[in-house]
């Protein structure tokens, strides 16, 4: 099958506006006989739900945490970017979409990004309609702040918890949904396989978590939008709960999975504190607003400070590196994601980290303290010079805008970031790649689509802070209402789909054996044993950065992990009951197939691009370096039984509107 | 350290549940309460017993999902955080600890500590939201200015994270305080203003109707709130209820 992303004809700016006028609409009393299932209930799946539900067609939405309102999206912190210019530093649709091809260092589809950035001022105005109560300045009017990786203040905010705030309006959506009938519900519930029926998405298999019965769900089209797939890593800031497998089953049903390997390294989070870890907090980063990152100047400094001799509050300025400041100019401690999390990663390998691990940065903000102290002092008419009063000042400052934040690191980490800087360190966070989908969002499979995080299209190599949730509610609110509208149109007179068919019988069939086989299988390990050593692997071999020996034996490894898991791994418990050990078998066996893919993906592109680091391709002076002309491509795998043997297909991308260049943040 | 756990073990909903003793050693204290757990269920595991089922997800204290009573107070000892930020350096060697789930009428335990808190959904179906489609053309977001304190308050009430913990925590088991900090946020925005009276009438009824028992202005929930929701919200709450049921259209 050759891939057609279905890009419209006609200049950038009149691409999304054109293809809503000429693609089929659904009569609204043609809806009302139509299915849609939805998996995920985060901004992606939750404004899709709500949407479709709104314009009539009969949604079935299914999460498994035990309320639509828990999905991961309510764990981020900073914020969500639109192209409003309300600060009238000249941004414009086309800086965001450009700032969004660049950022993702040119390794994602135009026509999705513009259309991205077209639909980012809806979506305020409608997350305003809602309720959603965003940060906003004495006049009443919205609040904005800046983010890594651009010049202009875009991002909106409700203080750090940006996500929470739009997954609950997205949530208040659905809930009035819910209670008109709209959307029915399924708590608690895990897709754990597509139905397909004559070559499209017709059902799902779904797991009823709490009492183990197995059900058979209809639809007309299946949206996909489960997430990213970070706890590969184990370790990650993704939640627990958060997993590859509604997109790995399709994937096996034959939806294309591209470029796995692009994972975004966050480069602020709390590090590592033991073996019991079981995931990584992200401390958001707005915090590089007014955080100056460094490291000592000289080793044996570093070293007393492993050692616990020196405190850092000891270290005279004129001994300190801030390293961001000095390899980058132009951007500072806010450069990209990727360039920060390998700048932290190079000094912390050549010896310069911070904690007894010695993989730990510093994030410092005491001169923010005193500059924020001065202005107030100032402003209040009080006497600057004042040491003391300033730098009370400046703390209660700095307390308006990131207390949650700083509570939540004194929590962890048991020290006051007021006093001592924050150590921080880069973690796994999110996953460019995904679903491979077309224009309209749909797969490789006819009628299943794929939203948000879940899917591959718009953020390349690398994702900006604070276009996740742009991009999620864009998808939701914005795009697949529209577009799914153009497949369901051939589907008004299909009627409801029965569940006795054949192929949901077989399905089930499959799901149930596979379940069956976890809990007789008896060995001598949990799940999380295997998860973890699959999680090392990942870490060393498949993380920062990666070389093809590495992932050569990365892929061995993978293997042997899975054939172990195989013979060995032990869920207690039984299948007609609540059980928490044989949800995390499942998800794992997934994750070590796409673990395999993920390095095989890692070893084709002899490339470094954005959050895929090769060492063989890099600058003289240790920058990231592409290879437009053999690599400017997106890497679409087709499943042909075994990861390992995955077939890859690649969509060229071509830059019309935006030229390529060598990323510089300098 | 080494710990004594107590934990409430139930097989499901319809069987009866009791109180069991688990040992657990060599805990570190830079561990989070949940990962105390995954080291004993990995013990229990590794035994061939069965793990101890308890809800958690994000473990950054925004999900929600996670739900202990422990020592017999919701989320733990400490303040204005949800379990999964409780660090074990809370607790010192040789402590028994009680783990027991949420304990309200209309949170029914699923399985050990796991409870249906499926009741706050319904009450925000009646009404937790602004009847508003999708569309592309809203007005401009800046069109109607809100004042910062106003959107303040809005955004404190709407921080609430859905655990249940004023329910577990109230001697009425009270839902007063989730169903307020709601309808204050929405009260308090101009964008919900227009169905305030409809809103605060349904919820305030499916409430009821969920078997929530009734306030009785001890302020229990608003010292365990793990994001220190104000009973305020419960005062703006019952002026709506009462302007909603004395007004004339």
């Amino acid at each position: 099958m050759s891939l057609d992303a279905k890009i419209p004809e006609g200049p950038i700016d009149k691409k999304w506006i054109n293809h809503k006028n000429n693609i089929k609409l659904v009569n609204p009393a043609n809806k009302r006989s139509i299915d849609v299932i939805v998996v995920g209930t985060g901004l992606a799946g939750g404004s899709a739900a709500a949407s479709l539900a709104e314009m009539g067609y009969n949604v079935k939405a299914f999460c498994f945490q035990d309320s639509p309102r828990r999905a991961h999206s309510i764990a981020a912190q900073g914020g969500i970017n639109a192209a409003k210019n309300y600060q009238n530093d000249g941004d414009s649709t086309y800086r965001l979409f450009y700032d969004t091809v660049k950022g993702g260092d040119y390794r994602s589809r135009e026509a999705n990004v513009y259309r991205l950035a077209e639909v980012s001022a809806n979506i305020i105005d409608q997350c305003v309609a809602q309720g959603v109560p965003f940060a906003r300045e004495y006049g009443g009017m919205l609040d904005n702040r800046s983010f890594g990786g651009v010049q202009v203040s875009r991002t909106f905010y409700a203080k750090g918890q940006t996500g929470q705030q739009l997954l609950l309006g997205a949530y208040s959506a659905m809930s009035r949904q819910i209670g008109k009938g709209k959307i029915k519900m399924y708590n608690r519930h895990e897709m754990l396989d597509l139905v397909m029926v004559g070559g499209k998405a017709r059902g799902i298999i779904a797991r009823n978590l709490e009492t183990g019965e197995i059900e058979r769900h209809s639809a007309h089209a299946v949206v996909i939008a489960s997430g990213g797939y970070g706890n590969v890593f184990f370790l990650s800031t993704n939640a627990m709960g958060s997993n590859v497998t509604a997109s790995w089953k399709i994937h096996k049903k034959g939806a294309y999975f591209a470029n796995p390997c692009y994972t975004q390294i966050h480069p602020t989070c709390i590090p590592v504190s033991g073996d019991h870890q079981s995931k990584l907090t992200l401390m958001s980063e707005s915090l590089r607003n007014d955080g100056r990152i460094w490291v000592p100047k000289k080793k044996e400094d570093a070293e007393a400070i492993k050692a616990g001799k020196l405190k850092p509050t000891q270290l005279a300025e004129e001994d300190r590196d801030y390293y961001l400041e000095r390899r980058y100019p132009a951007f500072g401690n806010l450069v990209p994601r990727d360039v920060a999390s390998r700048a932290a990663k190079e000094r912390c390998d050549a010896g310069f980290g911070v904690n007894a691990t010695g993989e730990a940065v510093y994030l410092d903000f005491a001169s923010a303290i005193q500059r924020y102290g001065k202005e107030a002092a100032l402003v209040h008419g009080h006497d600057a010079n004042d040491k003391a009063l300033v730098t009370k000042l400046g703390k209660e400052a700095i307390k308006a805008k990131y207390g949650n934040l700083f509570q939540m690191y004194e929590k962890i980490v048991a020290q006051n970031p007021y006093e001592t800087p924050m150590m921080i360190y880069p973690a796994v966070h999110y996953t460019m790649g995904g679903v491979w989908v077309d224009y309209n969002l749909m797969t490789t499979i006819p009628g299943c689509y794929a939203a948000g995080e879940a899917n591959f299209s718009d953020h390349g190599a690398n994702r900006l802070g604070a276009s996740a949730l742009m991009q999620g509610l864009a998808d939701g609110y914005f795009v697949l209402p529209y577009t799914i509208g153009d497949y369901l149109a051939d589907d008004i007179r299909t009627g409801e789909i029965s569940t006795d068919l054949p192929e949901f019988v077989q399905a089930e069939k499959e799901v149930k054996d596979r379940l069956d086989f976890f809990i007789n299988n008896k060995g001598t390990h949990s799940v999380d044993h295997f998860h973890k050593r699959l999680g090392k692997v990942m870490w060393d071999k498949v993380g920062m950065a990666r070389n093809a020996e590495g992932l050569k034996e990365a892929i061995a490894e993978i293997r042997q992990i899975r054939d172990e898991f195989w013979k060995d791994v032990r869920v207690p418990g039984d299948l007609n009951e609540f059980n928490q050990e044989l949800e995390k078998a499942g998800r794992v066996a997934d994750f070590l197939e796409l673990a395999e893919l993920f390095a095989k993906d890692a070893l084709q592109r002899e490339e470094s691009c954005g959050g895929h680091f090769r060492e063989e391709s890099q600058t003289e002076e240790g920058e990231a370096k592409r290879n437009d002309e053999d690599f400017t491509y997106v890497a679409a795998w087709e499943f042909t039984g075994d990861p390992g043997e995955s077939k890859l297909h690649k969509e060229e991308l071509k830059y019309e509107n935006i030229e390529l260049k060598q990323r510089s943040y300098k | 350290m080494n710990l004594t756990l107590k934990i409430w073990r139930q097989k499901n909903a319809k069987t009866k549940g009791a109180i069991e003793t688990y040992p657990v050693k060599d805990i570190s204290e830079d561990m989070s309460f949940l990962e105390m757990l995954d080291v004993l269920n990995e013990q229990l595991i590794n035994d061939g017993k069965e793990p101890v089922a308890f809800d958690h997800d994000c473990r950054e204290g925004i999900c929600g999902m996670c739900s202990l009573y422990i020592n017999g107070q919701a989320h733990g000892p400490d303040r204005e955080i949800t379990t999964c930020q409780l660090h074990m350096r809370s607790f010192k060697d040789g402590d028994t600890i009680f783990i027991e789930p949420w304990r309200a009428g209309a949170f029914p335990v699923v399985k050990d500590l796991v409870t249906d808190r499926s009741s706050f959904d319904r009450i925000m179906n009646a009404g937790g939201f602004v009847s508003v489609n999708t569309s592309g053309n809203t007005i401009d977001a800046n069109a109607i200015p809100v004042p910062k304190v106003d959107a303040d308050k809005a955004f404190d009430a709407a921080t609430c994270i859905g655990c249940g913990a004023c329910v577990a925590s109230c001697k009425n088991a009270s839902a007063m305080l989730f169903t307020s900090a709601k309808v204050s946020q929405l009260a308090l925005l101009p964008q919900g203003k227009v169905e305030a009276h409809e809103r605060v009438m349904n919820m305030v009824s499916q409430m009821d109707e969920e078997g929530f028992g009734n306030c009785t202005n001890t302020g229990a929930c608003e010292v365990e709130c793990p994001k220190g929701i104000s009973l305020e919200n419960i005062a703006r709450m019952n002026r709506e209820y009462l302007s909603a049921s004395v007004g004339s259209e």
